[in-house]
C-alpha cells in the first residue's frame, strides 16, 4: 500500500497524468473526423485507422523521399487523404448507403484488408520514421512535456473549434446538419444528398489526414500501425455518442488518462484493458454514448 | 426424400475421404476447412437474427487459450479443459449478453460494444505473456509417444483429425437445423423485425437473445479449442482481436448467412481463395525475382468489398435464392 501512494504523488505519476492529457489532444483529433461521417452519413469506417495509416506514408514520402518541407509536406498529406476519403465515398459507400447496417460495416471492414496488404505490397513492412523531431522542454526539475504533444493537442483543440464553427455557421454546415437530422426530407427539399456526403467524406478524409501529420511526428509508420489506434477511436466515437463531437472530444480525454493511468500502474495492455471495459460498462448505462444528446 | 439419400451420400463421400489416398495438403486444407465452417456456423447461429457480434474473436480466444492453459499449466487434459473453457465462455456471454440486451444495446452499438469484448481478450491475452506466450504464441505441450496422445487429444495423423472434424462439423450442421426448427427462431425473427412489438405479443427478448448468444459463444470456444488442438500453436492474432472477429463475419456473408451450409461455403471460399493466392504469388516471386507480400490480401479485400456489394445474400443464398426462387 505504501508503494501505491508512493507511486501516486511521484512526479512520474503527474508527467503521466500531463503525457494522458497530450495523447488526449491526439485521439481528439483522430476520432474527429471518424465522429463526422458517423454522425452524417450513418456509415462506420471501419477503414478509418487504415486512412490514417496511408496519411502517414504520404507525409513521410513527401517530405523524406521527396523532401518537401515538413509544412507543405502536411498540406500534401491532408490532401491526399481527402481526396482518398472522397473516392472510397464514391467507389464503395455509395453502393451500400441504403443496404443493413452489417454489411455496411463489412464492405468498409474489406477496404480495411484491402489497404492493409496494398500498403504491405508497396512500402514494405518496415518500420519508417519521419525523423522530424520537435524536442521537449522542461516544465519543473523532472518534468518533461514532448513538444510534438503540445501541438498536437494545441492543433486538435483549434479543429474541434473550427469544425464546430463550420457546422454551426456556415451554409454547407447547415446544409450537413440538416442531412444528418433527417434524411429523406432534405432530399424532398431538393439537397443533392450524394454531393453533401461526398463533401463530408472528404472533410473526414481531410481531418484524418491531419490526424495523420500529428501522428507522424510521434510514431513510426508500418502497415499495421492502424490496428494500434482504429478500435480506440471506435470506442471513443461511440461513447462520446455518434455524431456528437463536443462529446467525442471529451471522451477521448477520459480514454487517453485511462490508458495512461493504467499504464502508468501496470502495462501498456493493461491500460487499455482498463479503457474497453469502462467503455463497455459505460454503455451499459448509457447505450446511446455517455454525452448524447436525448432524442 | 432425395435430400437424405443425397446428404447421406455426401456423408459417406466425405468420411472416406482419407482412406483413397488424399495427399497431406489436401487434407489439412479441409480440416482447416471444417473447423472454421464450425465456428462461423457458430457465429451465423446468432448472425442470421441481426445480432451482429464482432466479438467472436473473444470467445475463439477463450476457448483456444483456456483449453491450452490448463493443460500445460494444471495438466488438466482437454476432455477437461474444453468443457472448462468452453463454459467460460458461455459465462462471459452471459455476463457481457444479458446488460447489452437489458439496456438494447443493438445494430451499430451491439456490434462496437462486442468489438470492444475481441480487443479486452487479445490484449489480456498479450498482457498477461509471463503464463501465455504473449504475442509470440503458445504451444500446447506435447504429450505421449511420438505426440500421439487420446488423453492430451493430440493426434499427429491427419486422419484421426479429420474424422474428428468431420463429427463437429456434422453436429453443427445438427445444431443449426435444431435452431431453425425451434419456436426460439421464430421469437428472434420477430424480435430482429420489431423488439417492443414482440415483447408485446409476450416474447422473452432478453431471454431469447441470451439463449441463442451464449449457444454461439459456446460453440465458437469449442472452435478455438479444436484450432488449437490441431495446429498445437496459437497467437492472440490467430485466434482473438479484431482480425479474426472481422474474418468470421466475412466468410459468413460471402457463404450465405441464412443458409445451413452457407457458413461452410463461406469457409471454402475465403480458404481456398486463400490458399490459392498464397501459392500463386508464391510462384511469381520467380517471375518478378521479388515477392509481392500482401498481393494475396489485397486481391481478398477487393473479393471481399466486391462480394458485398454485389451479393449481399452471399453466394450459396444467392444461388438458391436463383434456382428455388425464393428469397432465402
Amino acid at each position: 500500500m505504501e508503494t501505491f501512494f508512493d507511486n501516486l504523488f511521484s512526479v512520474f505519476f503527474i508527467e503521466t497524468l500531463l503525457n494522458g492529457l497530450l495523447y488526449g489532444g491526439v485521439l481528439a483529433l483522430l476520432s474527429l473526423g471518424l465522429n463526422l461521417i458517423f454522425g452524417v452519413i450513418d456509415v462506420v469506417w471501419i477503414c478509418y485507422a487504415e486512412l490514417v495509416m496511408l496519411g502517414m506514408y504520404a507525409v513521410y514520402f513527401a517530405h523524406n523521399v521527396y523532401g518537401l518541407p515538413m509544412l507543405p509536406a502536411c498540406a500534401v498529406a491532408i490532401l491526399a487523404v481527402a481526396l482518398l476519403g472522397y473516392i472510397l465515398h464514391r467507389v464503395v459507400i455509395a453502393h451500400v448507403l441504403g443496404k443493413a447496417p452489417i454489411n455496411q460495416l463489412l464492405a468498409t471492414g474489406g477496404v480495411l484488408f484491402f489497404l492493409q496488404s496494398i500498403a504491405t505490397l508497396i512500402f514494405g513492412v518496415e518500420f519508417l520514421s519521419v525523423g522530424v523531431s520537435l524536442g521537449s522542454f522542461q516544465i519543473t526539475e523532472d518534468i518533461y512535456v514532448s513538444k510534438s504533444q503540445l501541438v498536437a493537442f494545441i492543433i486538435a483543440a483549434v479543429t474541434v473549434l473550427g469544425m464546430y464553427l463550420f457546422l454551426s455557421r456556415s451554409y454547407m454546415g447547415a446544409a450537413i446538419r440538416a442531412i444528418s437530422q433527417d434524411r429523406e426530407i432534405m432530399i424532398l427539399m431538393g439537397v443533392d444528398a450524394n454531393r453533401l456526403y461526398g463533401i463530408t467524406s472528404a472533410i473526414g478524409g481531410g481531418l484524418a489526414g491531419l490526424a495523420a501529420c500529428l501522428l507522424a511526428l510521434q510514431f513510426d509508420v508500418h502497415p499495421f500501425v492502424g490496428i494500434s489506434f482504429g478500435p480506440l477511436v471506435f470506442m471513443i466515437c461511440v461513447m462520446g455518442g455518434l455524431g456528437n463531437l463536443v462529446g467525442g472530444f471529451i471522451a477521448a480525454f477520459v480514454f487517453a488518462q485511462l490508458i495512461a493511468t493504467g499504464s502508468y500502474f501496470a502495462d501498456l495492455e493493461w491500460g487499455a484493458v482498463l479503457a474497453f471495459c469502462v467503455f463497455v460498462i459505460a454503455m451499459f448505462i448509457r447505450p446511446e454514448g455517455l454525452f448524447a444528446r436525448k432524442s | 426424400m432425395n435430400r437424405q439419400i443425397l446428404m447421406g451420400l455426401g456423408a459417406i463421400a466425405l468420411i472416406a475421404v482419407p482412406f483413397i489416398g488424399v495427399p497431406p495438403y489436401w487434407l489439412h486444407i479441409m480440416i482447416v476447412i471444417l473447423i472454421w465452417s464450425f465456428a462461423y456456423t457458430g457465429w451465423s447461429v446468432m448472425g442470421r437474427f441481426g445480432l451482429v457480434s464482432l466479438g467472436h474473436g473473444a470467445f475463439m480466444g477463450i476457448g483456444a487459450y483456456g483449453t491450452a492453459l490448463l493443460w500445460n499449466h494444471a495438466g488438466m487434459s482437454p476432455w477437461l479443459g474444453i468443457p472448462i473453457a468452453m463454459a467460460l465462455a458461455g459465462l462471459f456471454a452471459l455476463l457481457v449478453g444479458y446488460p447489452c440486451f437489458k439496456y438494447r444495446i443493438v445494430g451499430h452499438y451491439f456490434a462496437l460494444v462486442t468489438l470492444a469484448l475481441s480487443e479486452i481478450v487479445r490484449q489480456v491475452i498479450v498482457a498477461t505473456r509471463d503464463h501465455t506466450g504473449g504475442s509470440l504464441g503458445y504451444t500446447p505441450e506435447p504429450h505421449g509417444g511420438e505426440g500421439y496422445s487420446i488423453v492430451a487429444l493430440q493426434f499427429p495423423e491427419k486422419t484421426h483429425f479429420y474424422l474428428i472434424a468431420l463429427g463437429v462439423w456434422m453436429v453443427g450442421l445438427i445444431i443449426w437445423r435444431a435452431v431453425d426448427r425451434s419456436m426460439s427462431r421464430y421469437a428472434l425473427e420477430a424480435i430482429s423485425e420489431d423488439e417492443d412489438a414482440s415483447a408485446s405479443v409476450g416474447v422473452e427478448v432478453t431471454k431469447e437473445k441470451l439463449k441463442i448468444t451464449v449457444l454461439s459463444a459456446v460453440m465458437t470456444a469449442f472452435a478455438g479449442a479444436m484450432y488449437c488442438q490441431y495446429q498445437m500453436f496459437v497467437s492472440p492474432d490467430t485466434v482473438s482481436g479484431i482480425g479474426i472477429s472481422l474474418q468470421i463475419v466475412f466468410a459468413v456473408v460471402a457463404g450465405g448467412i441464412y443458409t445451413r451450409f452457407g457458413p461452410t461455403v463461406g469457409a471454402i471460399i475465403t480458404i481456398v481463395l486463400a490458399e490459392v493466392l498464397r501459392i500463386n504469388i508464391a510462384e511469381l516471386e520467380g517471375l518478378f525475382g521479388f515477392k509481392p507480400a500482401g498481393l494475396d490480401n489485397t486481391i481478398y479485400g477487393i473479393m471481399l468489398v466486391l462480394f458485398i456489394i454485389f451479393l449481399p445474400k452471399g453466394v450459396l443464398g444467392s444461388i438458391q435464392g436463383r434456382l428455388f426462387g425464393r428469397s432465402a
